[in-house]
Order: C-alpha cells, then structure tokens, then sequence
C-alpha cells in the first residue's frame, strides 16, 4: 500500500541553501536532469546571488538501474554483462574489475597472453574514455572543432574493440580466468597503426587548446581543490592527480601485471580544471606508451585459464570428450560457486579508483556486488568546488571532473 | 612489521573487547569490530595508522540470518599503500549507527546510499535522504526479503510460502 504522496518540498533541502534565499534575494534554479553540459542525466539544484553560485545540491539516481540487485539473482559470470552497462565509456575497465574481483575471489590464475591484452584493451579504453572527456569538455567551452576530431579518432579505438569482441562499446570480452577468445588476425596491425597515429593527432589538440586564450581563461584557477580536501572527499584517478597527489593504482597497487611496464604518472599543480585537462592528455600519452611496450612483449599461448572447474571448455573439446561436455553443462547452467567470503579489488579507471566489493556465499551467484565508482565520489565534491563560481564556470568544472551519470548511478 | 598487523595491534590495544574477529582471506585483512566503536577506529587509524582515505563504504544483508546487517568499510593508507577492511555487524531491528563523516567527510554521500538501499540510519549524518531511489519511495531495494521485480510463480508446494511475502494491493 502506497502512503500518501509527499510533495516535496523546501523543508528536506532547508539546512543546505542559505537564509538569503528565503528572503527571495537570491535564487533557485533547477539545472538538469535533461541538460547538455550535465553530461547524462545529473540535476542540479542552484542557489545563485546573480550569476554567481551560492550553494550547489547535486541530485543523482536517474540513472538508477539497480545493476547491484540484478547481478545478486545471475551467475558469477553471467553478472558480467551488467557490468558494461555501468560506466559506458570504461566498458573494458569494468569488464576488467569484475574479472579480476571473481579471480581473486576464487583464486583463479589468468594466462600471462591474456593479462597482457588485458593491458593493451585497458589502455585502449582509457584513451577513448579520455578522448570523449576533452571532445565534451571543449564542447562545452565551444570549441566545437575539438569534439569532432577527438570522435574521430575514438572511432579507431572503438573499431579495434568490434574486431575483438563484435561490439564497439558493449564488449563483454573480459571474463573471469581470461578472455573470451584470442584476438584476431588483423589486431596488432590495427593497434600499431593506431600508437603510430595518435601522438599526432594528440599534439593537435594540445595545438587547439593548451594555449589557446580564451581556453586557458575559462579554465585556469576555476574549480580548485586542494590535495588535503581532495584527498577527504575521496577523490582519486585524474581529479586528484591534478593536485600533485601522484597515485595511481597501477602503479601503487599494481594488478594484471602493470609493474611491468614503465610509465609515468602525471601531475598537476593548482588542481583547478585547467591541470585535470593537462593530466588527462599527458595520461593519453602514458597509455600509448603501455600499449606499445605490452605490443612488443605479447606472448603466445592460450588466453583462458584451463582450470575447467571455473572455464568452460573449448567447442573443440566438446565433441570427442565426455568430460568436456560435463564441465561445458555445468558451468552453463549452475555455475561455479565461490567461497563465503568476501574481496575488495581496486583497479585505476579512466575516472579513478573503481573498486568492486565482491561477497560469496558458497553458492554459484554472487550474495553481494558492490562497486565503488569514482563518478560517484567526484560528484561529492561539486558543491565544495563550484562556491563563488559563475554558472558557465560550473559547466567548465562538471565537464573537468567527466562524471558519467551510468556509473555514479549504477 | 607488517602494516596490517601493526593496526590490528593498535585496534587490539585500544579497543581491547570492541575488536570482535580478525578475518583474513587471500592478501586481504579485515577487523570486525563492535558498532560502538567505529568513530574511535576510524580516528585511531587515521591519526596513528595513516589509513587517510575512505575508498569505499557499503552493506551486505544477510536476511532471515542475525545479526542482519554488515556494514564494511574500506580504508587506503596512501603512504603505505595498503587497504584495510572494517566490518561492523548490526541487528535486523532498527540497524543504526553513527557517521562517521567528521573523520572522513566522503563518507556522506555513501553512508546515505547505504541509507537508501538497506534502510540503515546514521546517527548524527548532516544530511540523510535518500541519494539513488526517488525521495517517496517504500522499501529499500538492497534488502534481501525486497523482490527483484519480476513475479514468482507459485506451485502446490510452496504457494503458501510465495503467498505469504507476496505484494497485493491491499484495502
């Protein structure tokens, strides 16, 4: 039975807007859900003494999905394809601390062929992340040049993930003990064409945008942190880099074998919009250079576990062996279970910390998902970042800390 | 020493009886501790252990067994650059317990979420609404007697069961 409907009113945001506003000096304006610069559906509640922002009420759950519940009721592995859906432009890196939370729930090893495409597809992904951060944040600020040419080249990006997978975003390719299959004939052609085209086309950006005037205007100081506050309110991943906090947890807690490749983690200074986006292209750069070391060490060999008790067979295998069809129809239909405990597994998404809070129950599916997204934890933070900023400051500062509204909603 | 022993030891010392259990799994350590004594844990780590930053904050219900609830947070030491877990069991009746947003401030947005999706209550959290569902809405979707949506079917040998949980417009 339905309780009567509350109307909603003043009273619930009553302790977050200031007295002024009663009075009728200052206003409130509604900003979102169904706004270009929100990026997604983020609402805003604005308290605005003229242009300027006296307090921000971020309002999120639009987006709502209820991925957390639905993957409780599927199997460990057939939970995954929630998992895309979540931060759509980190679908790889989903796919990935998802696996990767399975596996170490299970203790479950992963050939070294597969951990290192892992790497290069990760990689891969974070540039396309990164790419439609800078097309949508120079959108913004109206440089509407930038945005076509960062999706042009995230196109090539997307292309190399439907060679792989079948699907340009929805991808799926990661799974629990590897990959789905081998990459095909044609994959590392299209990658090295991609790090032999992409420096250029980066230093072009930066030609459009580094020093460009009115740019560096609109961005410059805008929407500082500091490393203290940034480090409280739980940012992480390129927002808190750009204070000059150097963490990244490829580097600080490495999975999937990144302490073997050599890259550098970019900082900033001021932490204002301005130094996320010299981050976020310096890290373009960082993420070819992973790549192109990961190219050169690809080694062969199989790219999914052989431990059958938690990787279905080969299709080859099914049809001379009895035990292959028997493991194929178990793990198809109950599943593998995972012991009655719990991890937490953090990997470096392109927004930040994505950790995935894995619990078992002895059975196949999972007694509870969490993930711990770095959209989710940035959005914290809008309020705190846009006080005494004007509102096309704040559409410069949102589009700076690239929330996507999936992921902080899930 | 080994940086998590050297904060089960500092918990173990301050605490004393408050530390319930030490799990570890895989690399992974985790403190189960009495709800009483969160604030005190969380200040201890921070000031004396340099756990610095709240990674993460959620619950696991485990309906119809008590105690009901788990509240696990995890905590980052960036200068040594490990986790740490912290678990916190709680009843099924009336679950609360306090914020511990005056140690680590992010700790408001997902304590509320923890709010909305288990019904949880924080004690002395500045600002507890719901965050993910809409402001008027019944029930808490995380809990595990809340249905996933779709419509169980009912047999002769469970229809009773099914009847029992299941939602019927009522008068």
């Amino acid at each position: 039975m339905l309780e009567e409907q509350t109307e909603i009113t003043l009273d619930e945001l009553r302790h977050l807007i200031s007295d002024r506003a009663l009075e009728g000096e200052t206003m409130l304006l509604n900003m979102g859900p169904q706004h270009p610069s929100t990026h997604g559906v983020l609402r805003l509640l604005l308290e605005l003494d003229g242009e300027r922002i006296v307090s921000c009420i971020p309002d999120i759950g639009f987006l709502h999905t209820g991925i957390e519940k639905n993957m409780e009721a599927k199997t460990y592995e057939k939970a995954l394809v929630m998992t895309d859906r979540m931060d759509y432009l980190n679908n790889i890196g989903n796919n990935l601390c998802y696996a990767l939370a399975i596996e170490k729930l299970v203790d479950l090893d992963v050939p070294e062929r597969a951990m290192v495409i892992r790497v290069i597809l990760a990689e891969l992904q974070r540039i396309a992340s990164h790419l439609v951060f800078l097309a949508t944040h120079a959108l913004d600020l109206g440089a509407m040049s930038v945005f076509l040419y960062c999706f042009r080249e995230r196109e090539i990006i997307l292309d190399i993930f439907e060679l792989c997978s079948g699907a340009r975003m929805m991808t799926s390719y990661i799974r629990p003990g590897g990959l789905w299959r081998d990459v095909p004939a044609g994959f590392e052609e299209a990658v090295r064409d991609f790090i032999h085209y992409m420096p250029k086309r980066i230093q072009q950006y930066e030609d459009l945008l580094t020093n460009n005037p009115i740019y560096v205007d609109r961005t410059k100081m805008i929407g500082p942190i500091s490393s203290e506050d940034a480090f409280r309110w739980g940012l992480s991943g390129p927002p808190l880099r750009a204070t000059g906090v150097a963490w990244d947890l490829r580097k600080s807690n490495p999975y999937s074998g990144y302490e073997n490749y050599e890259f550098d983690v970019p900082t900033g200074s001021n932490g204002d919009v301005y130094d996320r986006y010299i981050v976020r292209i310096e890290e373009m750069r960082q993420s070819l250079r992973i790549v192109a070391q990961a190219l050169d060490n690809l080694p062969e060999g199989p790219v999914r576990s052989d431990n059958r008790k938690f990787v279905p067979p080969p299709r080859s295998e099914l049809g001379h062996s009895m035990e292959a069809v028997i493991h194929h129809f178990k793990l198809w239909t109950e599943g593998f279970s995972a012991p009655k405990a719990s991890v937490y597994l953090p990997v470096e998404s392109p927004r930040g910390e994505l950790g995935c809070f894995l619990e078992g129950d002895g059975g196949p599916n999972p007694h509870r998902v969490h993930f711990r997204t770095p959209s989710f934890a940035v959005l914290q933070t809008l309020p705190m970042m846009s006080k005494g900023f004007l509102v096309a400051d704040l559409v410069a500062i949102i589009s700076s800390l690239d929330p996507v509204l999936g992921d902080a909603d899930r | 020493m080994d940086v998590h022993e050297e904060a089960v030891r500092l918990l173990e010392s301050e605490l004393g009886e408050d530390v319930l259990e030490i799990i570890t799994f895989r690399d992974q350590t985790t403190v189960v501790l009495a709800p009483s004594s969160i604030l005190s844990a969380c200040e201890l780590l921070r000031d004396q252990a340099a756990f610095n930053f709240l990674a993460a904050l959620t619950a696991v219900d485990y309906w119809p067994e008590e105690p009901r609830f788990k509240i696990v947070y995890q905590l980052y030491s960036l200068s040594k650059q490990v986790f740490l877990g912290l678990n916190v069991p709680l009843p099924s009746d009336d679950p609360k317990i306090s914020t511990i947003e005056s140690i680590f401030p992010n700790a408001n947005w997902h304590e509320r979420e923890v709010f909305d999706m288990f019904g949880v209550t924080f004690e002395g959290h500045s600002d507890l609404r719901r965050i993910l569902m809409p402001h008027d809405w019944q029930g808490h979707p995380l809990r595990k007697d809340y249905p996933l949506g779709y419509e169980e079917v009912q047999f002769t040998f469970n229809f009773d069961e099914i009847d029992k949980r299941k939602p019927y417009a009522k008068e």
